[in-house]
């Protein structure tokens, strides 16, 4: 698609979801946001569009995380692949197999196998390098973005309770300069996060804001669009 | 590997337990994922993100898990039926509760239709990756999150929040 295609209102309503997700290309959230601007009623239906995008996440958030046990299960079933390889590689089964194959080829066997654990270990490695400069990520990775991951507990609490947070989304489009002077202008700070769904988790005031201060405090935070696509209060 | 599973399998986790709606085969089955990961790393293309990958292969996993235990996993409409440990729409709606209304209604619309909302609206995922998630046109996506989107209107009319769309 390009700037000079013009998309039909159709189009446009279908888009909403993709644009509130920050998840259209630029020349489509470009039109988008020139038909908002200019369309009423297509901006109503942004708003619920919105409004859907915000349970969506919350719903999500709500429904915690696995326990110990999946995990568990995953790396005893891979050290069981390992030792697969391993006895495949082993000498004592070579023996048998040493009718057909000299040492010579036993040794390459054992080192082969040997590789073939690295070579699945490098690509995982692979894997995780190259997500990380994913666009997926591109509100952590690409912005340099604090990170605060942990190996089971991506929630994390570090004994300030006290204090007032919200789930915050960062823009595709905010830069990390726009994202810093944003948290200083508004005395907030990152606590946690990325989260799944590339939310953080904000202190937006130091000490306990009521429900009404703080449903006051997100409406503030998520009303700058260029930097925040979504904002919701946090325990 | 570890590392891989650090960062991803809260997110897996979720979209797959949102399909099955059962936790612990939702946690036996991301196991399923990273373990099929480990497996086949050498047959990841680098055509799509990592994420988009995962939630294919979590996708796959989740539905013959459904296919094969038919008995245990609930049609739609009886899972619909079923009280939430929330309030229902009604009662959320008379404590004047929006948000709960809206996201009570999110758990009812069907499988599909919760698919595409949570790949679009949480895991962030554009069109074209949602097409390839779910194994679909481009074109279908849109339409299928239209229809989805207002199926969710439909049950909040129900519930007594009509929003004026469509």
């Amino acid at each position: 698609m390009t700037s000079n295609h013009k998309l039909s209102p159709g189009d446009l309503e279908e888009l909403l979801p993709w644009h509130a997700a920050g998840t259209l290309d630029s020349d489509e959230a470009a039109e988008v946001e020139r038909a908002l601007a200019t369309d009423p009623e297509l901006a109503r239906r942004f708003a619920l569009v919105r409004e859907e995008l915000t349970e969506t996440i919350l719903l999500n958030e709500s429904l915690g995380a696995p326990s110990a046990r999946a995990m568990e299960t995953l790396f005893r079933a891979i050290d069981q692949d390992r030792k697969v390889v391993r006895r495949v590689a082993a000498p004592s089964v070579g023996a048998r197999v040493a009718q057909f194959f000299s040492p010579r080829m036993l040794a390459w066997s054992a080192s082969a196998a040997a590789v073939i654990v690295l070579l699945q270990a490098g690509v995982i490695t692979r894997l995780v390098m190259e997500e990380g400069a994913a666009p997926v990520q591109a509100a952590a990775s690409a912005t340099d973005m604090p990170t605060f991951e942990t190996a089971s507990a991506p929630i994390v609490t570090r004994g300030l309770e006290v204090d007032s947070y919200a789930l915050v989304r960062f823009a595709p489009q905010a830069s990390i300069a726009d994202i810093n002077k944003f948290l200083d202008d508004h005395d907030a700070a990152i606590v946690d996060g990325p989260k799944a769904g590339g939310v953080y988790r904000v202190r937006v005031a130091h000490g306990s804001l009521s429900r009404q201060q703080l449903a006051r405090t997100v409406k503030e935070l998520e009303a700058d669009k260029s930097i925040v696509s979504f904002a919701a209060p946090s325990e | 590997m570890q590392v891989l599973f650090a960062r991803h399998h809260v997110r897996v986790y979720r979209f797959v337990l949102r399909l099955v709606r059962n936790e612990a085969a939702a946690e036996d089955l991301i196991s399923e994922v990273f373990l099929d990961v480990w497996r086949q790393a050498d047959r990841f293309e680098g055509r799509s993100t990592v994420s988009t990958w995962l939630l294919a292969i979590a996708r796959f996993k989740a539905l013959s898990s459904l296919r094969r235990k038919p008995n245990e996993e609930l049609d739609e409409e009886t899972a619909a039926t079923i009280e939430d440990a929330s309030d229902t729409p009604e009662v959320s709606l008379q404590k004047k509760d929006k948000s709960a209304v809206l996201r009570s209604c999110l758990v009812q619309l069907s499988r599909e239709h919760r698919e595409v909302i949570d790949l679009v609206y949480y895991h962030e995922k554009s069109v074209e990756e949602v097409a390839e998630i779910v194994g679909i046109p481009q074109a279908t996506v849109k339409t299928r999150m239209f229809y989805a989107r207002k199926k969710l209107s439909e049950l909040l009319k129900a519930a007594g929040m009509d929003r004026g769309w469509p």
